[in-house]
C-alpha cells in the first residue's frame, strides 16, 4: 500500500498545504483508495511548498513540489492508482534533479525526523528510535557520565551564545540546592530565523527527550518550555506531545519506571524579543516585565525563583538524544576544531532555494549560497549574508570562502547567532539594513540601561538622516563612537550586540555610507529620498498609466508620446515605477 | 458598526464565564500572572479593567505592577481590537523581499496608518517583527492563519474575501 505524506508545518500551510491535504483525503475517501495519508512537519524545502511525497510499496520515495489541490488529484490518479509518477512535478525521485543539491551537503541530526514522521504521533517517534536514549541513560549512565558525554561531544549552545553545553550542565549539577529547573528557550525572536519553529512543529518529541536527559543529568524536577506567542502550531504540537507522554508514564512520577520524577510545562511568551535573553526569560516566567539582570549570579546557581536553572535552546536539546545513541565521538567527528557537529540554518532573502538546511560546521558561505541555496534570485549579484539577526552582522560576498564556525564568524564582527541567514543582492542598501536592525532593537529594548535605551535611539536618528539625504560629515565617526559606548555599557546581549549591524556594515560597506552622506546617492537605488525617477523616452509608449498613478501630478505628456517626470514635484513614492508595464521608468 | 458591537458584547458575556474558570485553575500557582492575562485576552479580545482587578486578587500583585507588565509586552491590549487582527511581517527576509509594498497596500486598502483599527471595527493592523515563515516572504498573519508569497494584488484579494465573509447588517 502506498503512503502519501503532506508537509503541514506553518510554512507549508501558508503556501496552501492544508487545501492540498483536504483534497487528497477527499479523493482517497471518495474513491475508496487503499493508501495511507499522513501529515508531516517541514523537511526544509520551503521553496517548493506545498510538498507531497508518495512512497510506493517498494519504499521508493517521490517528492512532488508546488502541489496544488488540482495537481494532487492528478498525482493520485496517475501515480497512486496508475503506478506512473508524474515526472514533470517530481522534485526528488529516482532521476537526479537540481533539488538534490539542496540536500547533498546536509547532515541532518536535529532535523532527522522532520518531514518524515507524523509529529502528532508519539508511536512514530518511538518507531524512528525515539525515547531509547533516555531509557539508556536511566538504565546505564550516572548523571555525571551523561555530562561527560555531552562535554566530550563538543556540543555548543545553538541559540547564539555558543557556550559549551556540557560545561553549562556541570555548573548546574554542582550548584547547591535540592530543587532545580531546566528551561527550553523557544522564544526564537530573531527576524529571519525559523529553525526552532520547524523543529518544534516537525519533531517535538526530540526536544522533550533532550530535556528529560538534561533533567536527569542536572537533577531537575521540573522543566519549562518558553515558546513565543507567534508560534501557535508549535504550542499545539507540544501540548499534544506532553499529554501523550503523561499518558504513557514517560513524564510525571517515576518516568519510564525509574526513580526520577519529571514534569514539563509550557509557558507562552507575550511578544517581547528581549525575553530570548535568559534572565529576561526567567523574569517573564515569574510573571514580571522581561528585564534582564546582572550576572553573576548565573542562572545555573540562581535562576528561576532563585533555584539553580539550566537554560538551553530548542536545537541544543534536539541534538542530545542523537549524541547519546551515536556517541560523543560521532558528533565530534563533524565540524571544525572548536565547533563540532552540525547547525541548522534558515536560508531566506534573495536566494533561489530558501528553506531550512542542516549542515556540518566548517562549510563555507559560498557552498551554502550557491550549492544548497542555488544562487541568487533572478541571477543578480550576490552582495552579502546577514547572520545572527539583529545581534549579528553583514558578511560581504568577498568573504564567501569563510568556513562557518563560531570563531571564524566572530572574527568578522558578526555572530553565528541562532541560524538565520538572510541573503542580499545588489538591490539591497546596506545602510538601510543597518537602519532596519537598529529600528528593531530600539523597539525591543527593555529600557533599563541608558546606553541601550537612549544610545540606540540616537544612532537610529543619525541613520534616518543619512537615508533621508541629510547625512553630514562626522556622522560616521559619531556612529562608531556611540556604538562602542553602547557595547560596553549595557548589561545584556541585546544592548551589547545592537551596534553590530552598524559596525559590520561600516567595516565592509563604507563606500555606501560615503555615497549617502557626500553624494546624496543610494548605490542600490533603494532609499526613496536618494533615488531620482526618470522616463526612458525610447521605451515609453505614452499609455499615460504612470501619469494617472502619480499622486502629485508630476508626470506630463500627450497620449502615445513619451512622458516626462518633473523632478521638482516628484515625491519619490515609486508609484510610476510600479505601474509602468514597459520598464520605461528608471531609478537612479 | 452595530453588528460588530453586538458581537463584541456577546463575546464579553460568554468570555466572562470562560475566564472565571481560568482564574480558578491558576489559583495558588507560581508565575500565573502572564498566563492569566493571556486567558483574559483570549476570553475578551483585550484585557478589561475588571479582569485586572480579579487577577490582582488571585496573584497578590498590585494592579499598578500588573499594568507595568501589560504595557511591557506587545501582545497585550488594553483596548478592544477589531474583529480580525492582521499582522504584517516586517522581519529581515520579508523586508528584503518588499514587505514595504505589502504594508502600503494594507494601509491604503483599509484606510489606516501604522498600528490602527479600521472605522468599521473589522480589522486591526499591526506591523510585527518576524512570524518565522521567512522562505515564503512576504508574509501576513490574519488571526491564526498565515499567508505567504504575497503580492499587493493577492493582499487586496485576501482582504476582499474577509470582508465578504461578514454577515450583511
Amino acid at each position: 500500500m502506498k503512503t502519501i505524506k503532506i508537509g503541514l508545518g506553518t510554512c507549508g500551510v501558508s503556501a496552501g498545504g492544508e487545501k492540498t491535504y483536504e483534497a487528497v483525503k477527499h479523493e482517497i475517501e471518495k474513491r475508496n483508495i487503499q493508501a495511507i495519508v499522513k501529515e508531516t512537519g517541514c523537511n526544509g524545502m520551503c521553496y517548493r511548498e506545498p510538498l507531497l511525497e508518495v512512497i510506493d510499496e517498494g519504499q521508493k520515495s517521490y517528492v512532488y513540489g508546488e502541489v496544488t489541490p488540482d495537481k494532487a488529484v492528478r498525482i493520485i490518479d496517475e501515480h497512486v492508482l496508475g503506478g506512473t509518477p508524474v515526472a514533470e512535478w517530481v522534485v526528488q525521485g529516482e532521476a537526479p534533479s537540481e533539488d538534490d543539491l539542496f540536500f547533498k551537503k546536509q547532515k541532518r541530526i536535529v532535523l532527522r525526523n522532520c518531514g518524515i514522521i507524523d509529529p502528532n504521533s508519539i508511536d512514530e517517534y518511538i518507531e524512528a528510535g525515539g525515547y531509547q536514549a533516555i531509557r539508556k541513560v536511566l538504565k546505564e549512565y550516572t548523571p555525571e557520565k551523561v555530562i561527560e558525554i555531552i562535554t566530550a561531544s563538543g556540543l555548543r549552545g545553538r541559540g547564539g551564545g555558543g557556550f559549551l553545553t556540557g560545561v553549562k550542565w556541570r555548573f548546574c549539577r554542582q550548584a547547591a540546592g535540592d530543587y532545580k529547573y531546566i528551561i527550553c528557550n523557544a522564544d526564537e525572536g530573531d527576524p529571519g530565523a525559523f529553525m526552532d519553529r520547524s523543529t518544534l512543529e516537525g519533531d517535538p518529541h526530540s526536544v522533550l527527550e533532550g530535556m528529560m536527559i538534561c533533567a536527569y543529568a542536572i537533577g531537575a524536577q521540573e522543566g519549562y518550555i518558553y515558546v513565543r506567542a507567534e508560534y501557535p502550531k508549535a504550542v499545539q504540537r507540544l501540548k499534544l506531545a506532553i499529554r501523550q507522554l503523561l499518558a504513557k508514564g514517560y513524564l510525571g512520577k517515576n518516568i519510564f519506571g525509574s526513580p526520577m520524577d519529571f514534569y514539563i510545562k509550557i509557558k507562552e511568551g507575550a511578544g517581547a524579543f528581549v525575553c530570548g535573553e535568559e534572565t529576561a526569560l526567567i523574569a517573564s516566567i515569574e510573571g514580571k516585565r522581561g528585564m534582564p539582570r546582572f550576572r553573576p549570579p548565573f542562572p545555573a546557581q540562581s535562576g528561576l525563583w532563585g533555584k539553580p536553572t539550566n537554560i538551553n535552546n530548542v536545537e541544543t536539546y534536539a541534538n542530545v538524544p542523537w549524541i547519546i545513541m551515536n556517541g560523543a565521538e560521532s558528533f565530534a567527528a563533524m565540524g571544525t576544531e572548536e565547533s563540532k557537529g552540525s547547525k541548522v540554518f534558515a536560508l531566506a532573502g534573495k536566494i533561489k532555494r530558501g528553506g531550512l538546511a542542516e549542515v556540518p560546521m566548517g562549510i563555507t558561505i559560498n557552498e551554502i549560497v550557491y550549492e544548497i541555496g542555488g544562487g541568487i534570485k533572478g541571477d543578480k549579484k550576490f552582495k552579502a549574508v546577514q547572520m545572527g539577526g539583529p545581534s549579528g552582522g553583514c558578511i560581504p560576498a568577498s568573504m564567501g570562502d569563510l568556513r562557518i564556525d563560531y570563531q571564524q564568524i566572530n572574527k568578522t564582527g558578526a555572530i553565528m547567532g541562532s541560524g538565520g541567514l538572510v541573503v542580499m543582492d545588489e538591490t539591497t542598501c546596506m545602510v538601510e539594513m543597518a537602519k532596519f536592525f537598529l529600528r528593531f532593537t530600539q523597539d525591543e529594548s527593555c529600557g533599563k540601561c541608558t546606553f541601550c535605551r537612549v544610545g540606540t535611539k540616537r544612532m537610529l536618528e543619525v541613520l534616518e538622516r543619512i537615508t533621508d539625504g541629510n547625512g553630514r560629515e562626522g556622522d560616521v565617526a559619531f556612529l562608531e563612537y556611540l556604538a562602542n559606548q553602547i557595547r560596553y555599557n549595557t548589561i545584556c546581549g541585546l544592548g551589547q550586540t545592537a551596534p553590530n549591524p552598524v559596525l559590520t556594515t561600516l567595516r565592509y560597506f563604507r563606500e555606501e555610507y560615503d555615497a549617502h552622506i557626500r553624494d546624496k546617492k543610494c548605490p542600490a537605488h533603494s532609499c526613496p529620498a536618494l533615488v531620482t525617477y526618470s522616463i526612458k523616452a525610447d521605451a515609453c509608449k505614452g499609455c499615460m498609466v504612470c501619469a494617472k498613478a502619480c499622486p502629485v501630478e508630476a508626470i506630463s505628456g500627450e497620449k502615445k508620446k513619451p512622458h516626462t517626470i518633473n523632478t521638482a514635484l516628484c515625491i519619490k513614492c515609486g508609484k510610476c515605477f510600479e505601474t509602468c508595464r514597459f520598464d520605461a521608468v528608471i531609478k537612479d | 458598526m452595530l453588528q460588530v458591537e453586538r458581537s463584541r458584547q456577546e463575546k464579553s458575556e460568554s468570555g466572562f464565564s470562560n475566564f472565571k474558570v481560568e482564574l480558578w485553575k491558576y489559583q495558588g500557582e507560581l508565575g500565573a500572572l502572564i498566563p492569566l492575562l493571556q486567558s483574559a485576552q483570549d476570553a475578551y479580545g483585550y484585557i478589561p479593567e475588571s479582569a485586572i482587578d480579579y487577577i490582582s486578587q488571585i496573584v497578590g500583585t498590585p494592579a499598578a505592577e500588573i499594568y507595568g507588565v501589560i504595557t511591557f509586552y506587545s501582545q497585550f491590549r488594553l483596548k478592544p481590537m477589531g474583529k480580525n487582527i492582521i499582522k504584517v511581517c516586517d522581519g529581515t527576509a520579508c523586508h528584503v523581499n518588499s514587505s514595504t509594498g505589502i504594508i502600503k497596500t494594507v494601509e491604503s486598502e483599509l484606510g489606516v496608518i501604522g498600528d490602527e483599527t479600521t472605522e468599521d471595527g473589522l480589522f486591526t493592523v499591526q506591523k510585527v517583527a518576524c512570524l518565522g515563515c521567512c522562505s515564503l516572504s512576504p508574509v501576513v498573519m490574519i488571526n491564526d492563519e498565515t499567508f505567504g508569497l504575497l503580492t499587493p494584488k493577492k493582499v487586496r484579494q485576501l482582504l476582499k474575501e474577509y470582508r465578504e465573509r461578514e454577515p450583511q447588517a
